[in-house]
């Protein structure tokens, strides 16, 4: 008879299961309180710190690569472009199994396994997620063609443009306008990294890294909405780049060439100035090489053929390369004489062949070892008298010597926009007491006022030495950029121009440079005679001292390579100038006879029209025809 | 007392005529009417967390509504056929883990599922999760109340062979699902308290074993991301970084609805499925969770009314099993994508897609309409 006990078991049985749930209801609203309580932690107390992590999560910053400016010439010819370059990327997330993705490319591609082998090593550098990997650069029109024809077999692989410099002009501007490469660590410390983190090149040389900064622009950037595999969405913000300033060269890219054609393929440099504005019109350092390697990356095999090349096309002769003046100088030791005055243009020495000091057996030998006899300014500077010249340096003296010479620039860097320029050396006392502690002998004086000697000098210099000649000390910087964005650049420390006593003394040292090739002695007359207008020039010898670092011994060559470097000075017409050259052709030999034919045939390009005759804008304005036309 | 019967009888007109069709076909009305509000909030969350996915929307519907079928259909048991069949029941669940256990179909690397392609494609854990407490619920529904030792033992053994075999699969979130809801059986069925704590303080030494000797690599990766999700922000740790973010920048009134960043551009993981609370608490805010738990709270009270009203022990264990299981249900899927408790695959009730989810919450809840519908009004006076 179970029944009454289940009855009042029943009753039990529903008064404790009652208890239990009430301890499970108060379990229930305890619990609920407690996730209530979490999301109010989360959702008010936490809820700056989830809202920036959410933002952060969907808004990226992209940068946005300004333009760099171009580079044109005087005419505006494009000197330095920039040129939409095509890279293949491969995002190994988007890819699946991207090693299979690897050997469609090298199929559709027919490139090797070497190619295959690179691209591996490039892939496997990327580590950041669904970040797209440069696999191949520069891709051509065929291969575009080819990846977007088989897109269907290669996943994740997608064509990128981006904009990459080049230099159309090749190897002409290599020396003065220079190039850009990647930027590399080092440089990177220095840069503004806000302003260049969308940018890869970076100007390297001449004036790609002179103006750098202007070149460059300003860096834009865009706010993108992106999911979480790193796909944009949408675009949230913009703000544009501003591209770099354009920059118009002074040079002239015909006369830039034509200079180079008058080298004929020898070894050497010019330098082309205007001296009534100090614009540089050509710029040649011979030989040179191709500048658009080194954008993208010059092999290091390449590279090593032309650092170790004996013509070291690399080396800028313009700026850097350092030789003895010789007696392109003496134009401007004339100067100093008159100005000092201790000559007059009257002013004569005889010339026995040699020149002693007093109390002294040393000879200091005229390159005519016959003597000149009775000399006087215009004779010494036509005929290259050295001991004309001796004597003036002796009387001179070495300190009002330095004096004049630095006024025109020696010793010190003259241009205003070039990159790494040499300053040379323009010896004095205190520098050869600091140098070689030891005191300045007389003798020093005397060859240094031919050129030789302890001094040393860039063409630009020379160029810059005549172009003052030219404009009679008017002092302008030589430049290479005509405007930077449309203006001007300013020179903030212009050198004081040179301001003789007597203007007048001027006239004289003109005369003596135009009888150098116009007159009956002068040692240029041959290509004085074939002139179409008046030149005034000044021939030059460099001696050779010795053998240059990194060249190797080779007997038949290094014969060669110990002539002597042929200078030639000239500016022209004589009357009015509106171009000044220098001239230096290496192992030359002869300043006259080598290096006077390449400066007039520079001097002949900018000058004459397409008849051989005196442009008429150049022509002085009291004479109506030009003097001794030729053809 | 023939007044008393008349009045028993005319109340049972009146209750017949005030709710007829769903009295007859054994329907609570109130439950039904907050399962309804749950699946369109759920539609409405899971629209924007797939991504306005239509058809995902439609296969959801679709599953409801079959959920809904079998409701009705569990609806119509007599609580006394279920307590009498529940035995075998729990065996042939048993034979059908031991056969999944053999030559399971292999889906996501873990042997879950049963198939007979073309008829039907089901988790026998998941028969489980209702078969277990049942079973319980009958067993000691037999003896008197609180349990003996040694039904306390035989409990525990029913306990413990679907335990080890669904944990075996492995599922131990799916096990530990299984094994809560048959505590709570013991647990109404008066366990006693020094038990309870005695089984608490059991727990330390068994977790060293289970951590030593039963868990798997991933399931020990889900602790320890949850001691410290920071410590792999790319790896494991992603998932609660990513979804306290979802909710965390919700603040008090959301985003908006379809404006949620973290779903709609992919960073929060799984998010129509297991994290779909953070969805909802990115683009509705703190409003909108409690809210949502206000809902869940109101469908367990119906639910704890039910269990208090039923008339036999056997009822009462089981309604309150499937009431507090449910609680935990909701509880341990909130608490885990708001970085409370570990991550462990559970998904919310109602609102997380998934078709077996669905129906196996909604059988559930038709043993509770049954339980309330088929009572005996004769019996009470």
């Amino acid at each position: 008879m179970p029944a009454p006990i289940r009855l009042k078991d029943h009753e039990v049985d529903t008064r404790l299961i009652r208890g239990r749930l009430l301890v499970g209801a108060v379990a229930v609203i305890l619990l609920t309180l407690l996730l209530v309580s979490r999301m109010y932690y989360l959702q008010v107390v936490q809820f700056e710190h989830h809202s920036t992590l959410a933002e952060n999560n969907r808004i990226h910053v992209q940068s946005l690569p300004p333009t760099r400016g171009m580079i044109y010439d005087r005419n505006g010819v494009v000197v330095a472009d920039n040129r939409a370059s095509f890279s293949l990327t491969l995002t190994r997330e988007r890819a699946g199994d991207w090693e299979t993705v690897l050997d469609s490319i090298i199929e559709v591609l027919e490139l090797d396994a070497d190619s295959r082998e690179l691209f591996e090593k490039r892939i496997r550098q990327g580590r950041r997620p669904f970040e797209p990997v440069p696999v191949m650069f520069e891709l051509t029109e065929e291969q575009i063609a080819r990846v977007a024809v088989n897109q269907f077999r290669l996943p994740g692989v997608e064509v990128a443009a981006s904009l990459v410099r080049y230099y159309p002009q090749k190897e002409h501007f290599a020396h003065s306008v220079g190039y850009v490469g990647r930027i590399n660590e080092g440089e990177l410390k220095k840069l503004d990294a806000v302003n260049y983190s969308g940018t890869h090149h970076i100007g390297k040389t001449g004036i790609e890294r002179f103006y750098e900064d202007e070149l460059h622009g300003q860096v834009g950037y865009e706010e993108v909405e992106t999911n979480a595999r790193g796909r944009v969405l949408r675009v949230l913000k913009r703000v544009e780049p501003i591209s770099g300033e354009d920059i118009y060269l002074t040079l002239d890219i015909a006369l830039q060439e034509a200079a180079e054609a008058a080298l004929d393929g020898r070894r050497g440099a010019i330098v082309a100035i205007e001296p009534n504005t100090g614009e540089v019109l050509a710029m040649v350092s011979q030989p040179s090489f191709d500048p658009n390697p080194f954008v993208t990356g010059i092999s290091f095999k390449a590279y090593g053929e032309l650092r170790d090349s004996l013509d070291q096309p690399l080396f800028n002769r313009v700026l850097r390369g350092l030789y003895p003046p010789g007696s392109t100088i003496k134009p401007m030791v004339a100067i100093a004489g008159l100005d000092a005055g201790v000559i007059t243009p009257s002013t004569r020495v005889f010339d026995p062949g040699f020149y002693q000091l007093p109390n002294n057996k040393h000879k200091y030998r005229n390159w005519n070892r016959y003597g000149d006899g009775w000399v006087d300014l215009d004779l010494a500077l036509a005929r290259s008298n050295d001991t004309y010249f001796y004597d003036l340096a002796h009387k001179l003296g070495i300190d009002r010597l330095h004096d004049y010479m630095s006024r025109f620039g020696f010793g010190q860097r003259v241009s205003l926009d070039m990159f790494e320029e040499t300053a040379g050396l323009m010896p004095s006392r205190d520098w050869k007491r600091n140098r070689y502690r030891q005191s300045w002998y007389p003798g020093e004086t005397l060859i240094l006022g031919i050129g030789q000697g302890y001094m040393q000098t860039t063409p630009l210099q020379l160029a810059q030495s005549t172009a003052l000649m030219a404009s009679r000390g008017k002092w302008i910087r030589p430049h290479l950029a005509r405007s930077v964005g449309g203006v001007q650049p300013v020179d903030t420390d212009p050198p004081a121009d040179i301001v003789l006593r007597d203007q007048k003394a001027w006239e004289p040292a003109r005369l003596g440079m135009e009888h150098v090739l116009h007159g009956a002695r002068g040692t240029a007359r041959k290509v004085g005679d074939a002139a179409a207008y008046r030149i005034a020039g000044k021939s030059g010898t460099a001696q050779v001292v010795a053998i240059k670092q990194g060249e190797r011994y080779n007997r038949e060559k290094t014969q060669e390579r110990h002539r002597d470097h042929a200078l030639f000075i000239a500016y022209a017409p004589a009357e009015k100038p509106q171009i000044a050259v220098a001239v230096m052709v290496e192992n030359g030999e002869s300043g006259s006879g080598v290096a006077a034919p390449v400066a007039k045939q520079v001097l002949d390009a900018w000058l004459l029209d397409e008849e051989g005759l005196l442009k008429s804008q150049y022509r002085p304005a009291d004479s109506v025809l030009p003097v001794g036309v030729k053809r | 007392m023939n007044r008393g019967f008349d009045r028993a009888l005319s109340d049972g007109d009146v209750l017949r005529r005030r709710a007829s069709f769903l009295q007859r076909i054994h329907i609570d009305g109130w439950l039904l009417f907050l399962l309804l509000i749950l699946g369109v909030i759920g539609l409405f969350v899971l629209y924007s967390a797939g991504g306005r996915d239509q058809g995902l929307l439609i296969k959801q519907a679709s599953s409801f509504g079959v959920g809904l079928l079998v409701m009705v259909v569990v609806a119509q048991l007599e609580p006394r056929f279920m307590a009498s069949w529940s035995a075998l029941m729990y065996l042939i669940g048993v034979a059908l883990l031991v056969v999944v256990d053999v030559m399971g179909h292999n889906a996501m690397g873990a042997t879950r599922w049963i198939n007979i392609p073309g008829v039907i494609r089901f988790q026998p854990a998941e028969l489980m999760k209702v078969f277990v407490p049942m079973t319980l619920a009958w067993y000691l529904a037999r003896h008197n109340l609180p349990p003996t030792f040694k039904h306390i033992l035989i409990s525990c053994v029913l306990i413990a062979v679907p335990f080890v075999l669904i944990a075996r699969q492995p599922d131990l979130g799916t096990a530990l699902l299984v094994l809560v809801s048959a505590v709570f059986v013991l647990f109404l069925g008066g366990l006693r308290w020094r038990w309870i704590l005695s089984a608490v303080a059991a727990v330390v030494p068994i977790a060293f074993g289970m951590w030593m000797f039963v868990m798997h690599q991933y399931q020990k990766q889900r602790v320890l991301t949850f001691l410290n999700p920071e410590s792999d922000p790319l790896g494991s740790g992603w998932n609660i970084i990513q979804s306290k973010a979802a909710i965390g920048s919700g603040g008090v009134y959301g985003k908006g609805w379809l404006l949620g960043t973290q779903s709609h551009l992919d960073f929060l993981p799984e998010s129509h499925t297991d994290f779909i609370i953070a969805v909802l608490g990115e683009e509705f805010g703190l409003v909108g969770i409690c809210l949502l738990l206000l809902v869940y709270l109101l469908l367990i009270a119906r639910a704890l009314v039910i269990t208090l009203q039923a008339q036999t022990v056997f009822g009462k264990l089981l309604a309150g099993s499937i009431t507090l299981t449910f609680f935990i249900y909701v509880f341990v899927n909130v608490g885990m994508v708001s970085g409370l408790l570990p991550v462990v695959g559970v998904p919310l009730p109602f609102i997380s897609y998934g078709g077996t989810s669905l129906v196996t919450l909604l059988s559930g809840f038709g043993i509770l309409m049954a339980i309330h519908t088929h009572r005996k009004w004769i019996a009470q006076s």
